[in-house]
């Protein structure tokens, strides 16, 4: 009897060892599921839009747990494959509420971040609790490449501007062309430029004229290119001396020309030297100590500023104003404009510079230009006025018209 | 054709430019920064006419001894001290002929220096003639001696010793020196700008105050009036005159780059 209980014990526990651990196993599963998240749904993936390829975007619904449910998804990684199957490859991670990633890569070949156009890829959302191990794997998406586009979309508002701008100009400058009288209100900075070179002259002492810090392919520069043509030549008239200090090599170069050619225009090639117009340096406030100096050394009887000028614009016109020279700047650096009204005696403000030479020439076909600048700015001050009334009733439409998206 | 060549260049990469800015594919992207190459490449090329420029001008005035002509001479030590130093410096373990190379090369530019301010023809032919047998010499020696580098390929010179205390303790507190000046001239251009002359000027005046007073922290609660007064006139009637000028500015740039596209203004090519 005794054996036989010892039996039943000992066949009692194999049965019981097995259901316990079974029980141990189903407590397991229970804990792992309440720790993994949702899943993300919904993945999808396009290229990117208006870019220059190697770039995919890729959006997905949240996972149930984000935020809401258990609110257990931390982050989401996305991850990318050249096949369904894998082997997938993590391309970003983003962090939990967020529900798109753009997967951009390198378009340089050599590059271990080259992202290759026009192959097809598969991408997979993971959800990531707290403890990275508790994942749950989003359905995968794909095939899908990237490819560059031919045309951006989102500056559909800049193009059409800047055609409606382009044929206004065209249109007043043949208008112009025909002989037809434009008016222009008049600018005392340009005014002022005859009769600074003329009181030069009278005192015998030169015009220091100073292109700024712009290089030859800014067009706050090339205007001022065009200016100094115009008072070189007048200067050259006049036989008065003109000095340019030059801060970019290339603008230098440029300039050289365009004295010469105003010189010889003039008549008076003989006395258009090269010294004229020389290089300073590319260092900022060395360039401003040199020109500084000349002023106070050369003491000019005008100073003319045009271009694109920054911190120096200050410090140039307030020791021109030390040497008691005319002062006549132009810039269209919005932050230096208050320095040189201060310490300038007439100042070109922003568009005035451009429209300096046109002044300066009275050439017809300049003067159009002019006018169509009127014109659009006049169109601009009634879209905004329209824009504004849209804004207040709600016409969320006609403000998104005029939306420029890069 | 002198004249129809660059206005045609203007035009195509003029276009070029406006229509790559509607295109982001990669080939137009190439071709935009195989142009941007050019520019940096023809900026190097005018460097050296631009140094040219500058020793011309320098020197001509120290030939002649204009006045204030000892200015040209720091100006002509200034740059020569700086690529000497830039160019010359030693890394390897040997001496070789280093002392060689760099005496024949300051013996070379000085020779060529007191060629170019020489009045008498014949001793400005020796000095030239000189200082060119020396540079040679140098190069010769740059290019064959093993035991030192000549950084005339790479930008390793720049940290030479020489060139980085003569940048870090004379360049840097003089550059520093120019832009601190502007602190006085702001008080100075600030005081003409501040009196009270007329109507326009007496407002300017009142505005400026309030600005300022703003960040001033013994106010009190009048303070956070003025804070809020300062911020309206900035944030309104401020900004709405700065937008102005920005509108007008971009109308004026698209209007002038369509004029040199279309080479209706032909200014920067030296003819009005």
């Amino acid at each position: 009897m005794k054996y036989k209980l010892v039996v039943s014990f000992l066949l009692a526990l194999l049965v019981a060892v097995p259901v316990v651990a079974q029980q141990d196993t189903t407590l397991a599963d229970t804990s792992v599921a309440a720790m993994l998240p949702a899943p993300a749904t919904m993945v999808q993936a396009k290229d990117a839009d208006n870019d220059h390829g190697h770039a995919i975007d890729v959006t997905w619904e949240l996972s149930a747990d984000d935020g809401q449910g258990a609110g257990t998804v931390l982050s989401y990684e996305i991850y990318r494959s050249e096949s369904p199957d894998g082997p997938f490859e993590q391309r970003g991670l983003v962090p939990s509420q967020k529900n798109s990633y753009t997967d951009i890569g390198s378009r340089e070949r050599e590059s271990p971040d080259y992202f290759p156009d026009y192959i097809d890829f598969y991408y997979r959302v993971d959800a990531v609790a707290a403890d990275s191990a508790d994942r749950a794997l989003s359905e995968v998406f794909g095939p899908v490449h990237s490819y560059g586009q031919w045309f951006n979309t989102g500056r559909i508002p800049v193009l059409v501007g800047v055609l409606i701008f382009a044929i206004l100009t065209i249109l007043f400058v043949t208008i112009a062309r025909r002989g037809k009288e434009l008016y222009v209100r008049p600018l005392a900075g340009i005014d002022a430029v005859d009769d600074a070179i003329g009181r030069a002259t009278e005192m015998g002492k030169p015009i220091l004229y100073v292109l700024g810090l712009g290089t030859a392919d800014q067009i706050a520069t090339i205007a001022s290119f065009t200016i100094l043509g115009r008072v070189a030549k007048r200067v050259a008239e006049y036989h008065t001396k003109v000095i340019v200090p030059c801060y970019d090599p290339i603008v230098m170069t440029v300039a050289q020309e365009i004295v010469k050619s105003a010189y010889l225009d003039a008549g008076r090639p003989d006395e258009y030297s090269d010294d004229i117009v020389y290089f300073v340096t590319q260092s900022q406030f060395a360039y401003v100590a040199a020109v500084n100096g000349t002023m106070l050394r050369e003491l000019p009887a005008t100073n003319i500023y045009m271009g694109k000028f920054y911190a120096e614009s200050l410090i140039l016109a307030e020791t021109g104003a030390v040497a008691g020279s005319i002062q006549i700047s132009g810039t269209d650096e919005i932050a230096q404009i208050p320095f040189f009204i201060v310490a300038c005696d007439y100042t070109l403000i922003g568009e005035e510079l451009y429209a300096a030479s046109a002044y300066l020439g009275r050439e017809p076909v300049l003067l159009g230009s002019l006018k169509a600048q009127d014109y659009a700015k006049a169109a601009i001050i009634v879209l905004a006025i329209v824009g504004i009334v849209a804004a207040n009733v709600g016409w969320t439409y006609f403000t998104e018209l005029f939306q420029v998206v890069d | 054709m002198r004249r129809q060549l660059p206005l045609a260049l203007v035009f195509i990469f003029g276009v070029f430019m406006i229509v790559q800015y509607f295109v982001p594919h990669e080939y137009s992207e190439w071709v935009y920064e195989f142009l941007l190459d050019w520019i940096t490449i023809i900026g190097i090329f005018a460097l050296a006419l631009g140094i040219y420029s500058l020793t011309h001008v320098s020197v001509g005035k120290i030939r002649n001894r204009t006045p204030n002509w000892q200015y040209a001479v720091i100006t002509m030590l200034g740059l020569f001290v700086m690529i000497y130093f830039g160019f010359t410096s030693r890394t390897g373990d040997s001496w070789g002929l280093y002392f060689v190379a760099l005496v024949a090369l300051t013996l070379g530019i000085s020779s060529l220096t007191w060629g170019a301010i020489e009045t008498q023809a014949a001793r400005r032919k020796i000095g030239f003639a000189v200082g060119l047998g020396l540079l040679a010499v140098f190069a010769l020696v740059a290019v064959f001696d093993p035991s030192w580098k000549f950084y005339f390929y790479t930008s390793e010179g720049l940290q030479s010793t020489m060139f980085r205390n003569f940048f870090d303790y004379i360049m840097i507190p003089i550059q520093s020196t120019m832009f601190s000046l502007l602190a006085f001239f702001i008080a100075s251009a600030a005081y003409r700008a501040f009196r009270a002359r007329n109507i326009l000027a007496t407002l300017l005046l009142a505005s400026a105050l309030i600005v300022m007073l703003r960040f001033n922290p013994f106010l009190g609660p009048v303070g956070e009036y003025i804070a809020q007064t300062a911020n309206w006139l900035l944030n309104v009637p401020n900004l709405a005159a700065k937008r102005a000028i920005v509108i007008g500015i971009g109308l004026g740039i698209v209007a002038t780059a369509l004029k040199v596209i279309l080479g209706i203004e032909r200014g920067y090519m030296g003819r009005g």
